[in-house]
């Protein structure tokens, strides 16, 4: 079946098997492999990407379901060479160990950002529940989230950032 | 509709360690007519696709092998949360995140808020839909009870027209309900009467799993007594999802602490769990004796704080 998804800002067009999940056609199809394919049980969380600007775990939609849609990966994240501040966050508080789960922590940490600029901790855990960590304990990505809120807001001043960073496509 | 067997999917999947569907037909459909089309046309091998995420991780260990899968995603009618003709009306295709943000939802039906809290996690609750939980059946479901305990209905669509079935009969047993291998669910019906409150309780091991097992209830006051009430019980092998007993009696009675400690004890009695890994049936009877008087209380004194 033929399917156009629109990753990133770029349309991308293929003929794939129905039965083709979107994780695996993010990664072996269209070689973006910053979405890491974890459990394949829809438990880790480690695959979540965005799908018409919601937080949805990949392993568990077929990539024919995402025809005609949006879609943006961790590979989004960075406009230029800038990283988003979720991104510099995670650095600076290191946030990750062996950074399997990292790609979709970035992702549903930034969709909470655009949703709750200023959430506290507990909002953060429940943020990312769905989520699995086996190096953290998740305090430091906690940790990492509350330093990309703090960024983000002192950035409010500068301009472009009142959009949903992940709208515009990548220059 | 029926499986080919009925297991607990997840602790099944690392055994099987089967990790991709088999080879399947694909159609999409953009409104309720063209589904019903595609269903009839396809029998008996299709199904409805709604959020998939219980459908998709069901063919991936073989439990469900359709031929043809139906995407109904792209029916713009059937994503709704909203209020009409004394009911509370909710597409079958919204999303588990959309009742949970809903304020409407909150507003009527406490419990929903509650139940919504604890079903799966905040990722699956985006994609995963209200009538594919329905649908799916599963025994350790939770919304199945919360609207048990709210005396909805469902409204089915198929080739002979619609259909209104209630909550307390639309499943038929483990994985199974009333939809037709031709119909699909398009609408949950909950009836807003005055003078009630719910909630719902659910113990898990963690974030994301089944129930151990989970209570909700729904009391509708008068003067003190109970004049109605609904209550409904998750993963602990209650027929209909129901605690028909417990809810028989304290119709009529007095809505006082010894009375809902005594329901939660008929609950208990009545209830048939089954030991597992997820605990032994002894103490998942504890747990529905102590959840329901729990939820018993907290619906009671909602009630009385709305009615104040």
């Amino acid at each position: 079946m033929k399917i156009t998804v629109t990753v990133n800002g770029t349309d991308y067009t293929r003929v794939v098997e129905p039965r083709l999940l979107l994780i695996h056609f993010l990664r072996d199809e269209l070689r973006l492999t910053g979405s890491h394919w974890g459990c394949d049980t829809s438990n880790c969380g480690a695959c979540v990407i965005w799908l018409d600007e919601t937080p949805v775990k990949s392993c568990t939609v077929l990539a024919v379901m995402a025809d005609g849609r949006q879609v943006a990966t961790v590979e989004g994240l960075a406009r230029r060479r800038a990283l988003d501040p979720v991104q510099e966050g995670f650095a600076a508080c290191h946030g990750l160990q062996c950074g399997f789960c990292t790609p979709g922590m970035l992702m549903t940490a930034r969709w909470l950002l655009d949703h709750n600029p200023d959430p506290t901790a507990d909002e953060i855990r429940e943020a990312i529940s769905g989520q699995v960590c086996r190096c953290t304990g998740y305090e430091n990505i906690v940790r990492s989230v509350l330093w990309a809120a703090k960024h983000d807001n002192a950035a409010e001043g500068e301009g472009d950032r009142h959009e949903p960073r992940l709208r515009a496509a990548p220059a | 509709m029926r499986w080919a067997r009925a297991p607990d999917a997840r602790s099944l999947g690392w055994e099987v360690g089967l990790q991709v569907p088999a080879q399947v037909e694909y159609e999409k459909a953009a409104s309720v007519e063209q589904a019903l089309a595609l269903l009839a046309r396809y029998q008996p091998g299709a199904r409805i696709l709604a959020g998939g995420h219980s459908l998709i991780p069901m063919m991936k260990l073989r439990l469900a092998q359709p031929e043809v899968l139906i995407d109904i995603n792209g029916i713009r009618g059937l994503r709704y949360i909203e209020r009409a003709g004394g009911e509370l009306r909710i597409g079958a295709l919204a999303r588990h995140a959309d009742l949970l943000a809903a304020p409407l939802a909150g507003e009527h039906f406490t419990i929903l808020h509650d139940a919504e809290r604890v079903i799966a996690d905040p990722i699956v609750r985006n994609w995963g839909t209200i009538g594919g939980s329905l649908c799916q059946a599963d025994p350790s479901e939770d919304l199945s009870a919360a609207f048990a305990a709210l005396k909805g209905s469902m409204v089915i669509h198929g080739p002979d027209g619609r259909r209104e079935v209630s909550a307390r009969a639309f499943h038929t047993g483990p994985y199974e309900t009333v939809v037709g291998p031709a119909e699909m669910l398009t609408e949950i019906r909950l009836p807003i009467r005055p003078d009630s409150g719910s909630a719902y309780l659910k113990v898990a091991r963690r974030v994301g799993d089944w129930p151990i097992g989970a209570a909700g209830a729904a009391v509708w006051l008068a003067g003190g007594r109970i004049t109605d009430v609904g209550i409904g019980l998750t993963a602990v092998g209650a027929m209909h999802f129901v605690a028909a007993e417990a809810e028989e009696f304290l119709r009529g009675r007095p809505a006082d602490e010894r009375n809902l400690a005594r329901a939660g004890e008929i609950a208990a009695e009545h209830c048939r769990p089954a030991s597992d890994q997820r605990g032994p049936a002894e103490y998942k009877r504890h747990l529905v004796q102590e959840l329901t008087t729990r939820v018993l209380r907290t619906a009671v004194r909602r009630a009385s704080e709305l009615a104040s």
